[in-house]
């Protein structure tokens, strides 16, 4: 079919305006494909600049290799110190901020006069707009020094700063959508609960909460997400030594070592921090899938 | 009814209220030591000489505007390019689009997008508009990075206030004899302007706190430039110069300083976009 056939098919030639919409149609179509455009060229120059680095130094080596000297005489590349340091402190973080903002979330969406409510969601509104250097700078001099003098340890920036500081970037969206789960249990499955002699306080816990619990873990999910790609704070509080992770200990995270040796990378060493980065990008796509998984369930439901 | 529960339950329950009320403190005290904490250490420390000059290592002083300029520079630049992409996006998969496939896809890409970490955006930044489209290290190079850091962010606040544009408005419209386009330029995009403000605000704040993006994309030099000039060579923002006096050359007065400002900034964009969404609210509600 040539253009001519196509515009008479289409019957542009007797209705310009059927031309002008079909065009601006499509340019709408193609600004919705944008966002598509981006997740591809995103992954595939990801996977195109990281794993040619990863099979020089070989896919072993570098993921189990637990010495990172990228700068040495006989450079090595492993990066499971950094793996686990981002296991580890996500973990951690997970581990304090989760419960913190569990509890808040429980107490906001069911026992707060509307007041308290408004007063927090500006609260935890610039608790999450708080930039992330300014979470590094407070914890750089407050908490470094902290750790130092009352744990005694030469250095107090560790990994339990970094923890402490991501525990409380969760926080905000831990709250947030732990809140609006807990909102969505429907008023008779409290009602029903009341009336059969349970407290108000048992009635949240033992009802409305396991309703929500897919929201709940969404929460926990996407606070995974957030601390395990936070780079800037914990690049300010972690110490940043490629040391195997340990509670008091210097130590680099996944972020962190590709920011870290950015600008003064050349060669091999640059390579490799672009597996590091596809190395993260995996992480987060796992994490993408587990929410998109529980999000359907959730609708499903 | 309170007595006549056994004591077991009694403290279990006790125990559960005062770990809400524990944690929504620790919460609140949290948000107010660090609002506090900036605000104690870096006032002081604004004065015009850090306002309203640029550093100067002949004299010996540090001066931030040139980082106050880049960051309006890329918010400007940013939001020019993000806006059209972001609101047509919207516009398609709310007005337009038929195939649910293609809104799937579109949706699905969008959230990945808002899970990608700022890291990953600022190395992919650098390969692709830092080096492949050879902007070089830039304000361009840093804000084409934010436009798609933000797009999701823009699409999504978008195509909520898209949603809420009643259909009866449309076919009334559609019953006069208008075209699509014409439905949505003078009907639809109007009654959604509120979602698109929303929006900006908090693109803006997105791209006030991002650092990790912009380090390897936008660089970090403190000169003074024009609009045009600024956006072809490289600069530090506010955030980036925060990081970079504080944990590369320990100015912590003027890192804090910094973070004083920002932090002012943040409470006032957060106070916009609770203003804009109880503004949505209540005309949903008429």
């Amino acid at each position: 079919m040539n253009l001519r056939e196509f515009i008479d098919q289409k019957g542009y030639r007797h209705n310009p305006r059927r031309l002008m919409e079909d065009i601006i149609h499509m340019v709408f179509l193609i600004l919705g494909l944008v966002a598509v455009g981006s997740v591809l060229v995103i992954t595939v120059y990801l996977v195109i600049s990281g794993l040619p680095a990863i099979f020089r130094i070989g896919p072993v080596e570098f993921l189990f290799g637990t010495r990172w000297a990228s700068t040495a005489a006989e450079p090595e590349f492993g990066i499971l110190p950094f793996i686990l340091t981002s296991i580890y402190g996500t973990a951690g973080a997970i581990i304090i901020g989760v419960p913190i903002g569990f509890f808040a979330a429980v107490y906001l969406a069911k026992m707060a006069p509307k007041k308290v409510r408004d007063a927090m969601e500006l609260c935890i509104g610039v608790l999450a707009g708080i930039p992330s250097v300014v979470y590094g700078l407070v914890g750089m001099t407050i908490l470094v020094p902290g750790i130092r003098i009352l744990f005694g340890v030469p250095d107090g920036a560790t990994l339990l700063a970094a923890i402490i500081v991501l525990a409380v970037m969760i926080l905000p969206s831990v709250i947030n959508v732990s809140l609006t789960s807990l909102q969505a249990v429907p008023r008779e499955y409290e009602e029903a609960s009341l009336a059969l002699g349970a407290t108000d306080i048992e009635t949240y816990f033992r009802v409305t909460v396991p309703a929500a619990k897919s929201g709940i873990f969404t929460a926990i999910v996407l606070g995974i997400g957030r601390a395990i790609g936070e780079a800037m704070a914990i690049m300010m509080v972690a110490g940043n030594v490629a040391n195997m992770p340990s509670i008091f200990k210097s130590v680099r995270f996944l972020t962190t070592a590709v920011a870290s040796e950015m600008s003064y990378s050349s060669g091999l060493q640059r390579e490799a921090l672009f597996s590091i980065a596809l190395v993260l990008f995996l992480f987060i796509m796992i994490i993408n899938a587990i929410l998109n998984v529980l999000k359907t369930g959730g609708e499903r439901r | 009814m309170i007595e006549r529960i056994s004591g077991t339950r009694r403290t279990w329950c006790t125990v559960m209220k005062a770990l809400c009320y524990l944690s929504l403190i620790l919460v609140t005290a949290l948000t107010a030591f660090m609002i506090l904490y900036v605000l104690f250490r870096g006032v002081p420390h604004i004065t015009p000489q850090l306002l309203f000059t640029k550093p100067s290592t002949l004299r010996h002083t540090i001066g931030i505007l040139p980082d106050i300029l880049n960051t309006i520079y890329i918010v400007i630049a940013t939001l020019v390019v993000v806006l059209p992409i972001g609101v047509g996006a919207a516009i398609y998969l709310n007005e337009y689009a038929t195939n649910r496939k293609i809104v799937e896809l579109i949706e699905f890409a969008a959230e990945t997008l808002s899970g990608i970490p700022s890291i990953i955006y600022g190395l992919v930044g650098m390969l692709v508009f830092v080096q492949f489209c050879s902007l070089g290290t830039s304000l361009m190079a840093g804000a084409l990075t934010l436009v798609i850091m933000n797009l999701p962010t823009i699409m999504r606040t978008t195509q909520e206030s898209l949603k809420t544009v009643p259909e009866s408005y449309r076919e009334g419209a559609f019953a006069l004899g208008a075209g699509k386009w014409r439905v949505i330029r003078t009907v639809v995009l109007p009654t959604c302007v509120n979602g698109i403000v929303t929006g900006c605000i908090l693109s803006i704040g997105r791209i006030l706190s991002e650092s990790a993006a912009l380090l390897f994309t936008a660089g970090f030099a403190h000169n003074i430039n024009g609009f045009i000039d600024g956006l072809g060579s490289a600069g530090a923002t506010l955030t980036v110069a925060l990081y970079v006096y504080a944990s590369e050359r320990g100015e912590f007065d003027i890192a804090f300083a910094i973070a004083s400002i920002l932090m002012v900034l943040t409470v006032i964009i957060n106070l916009l976009t609770g203003y804009m969404g109880r503004l949505m609210k209540r005309r949903n509600g008429q």
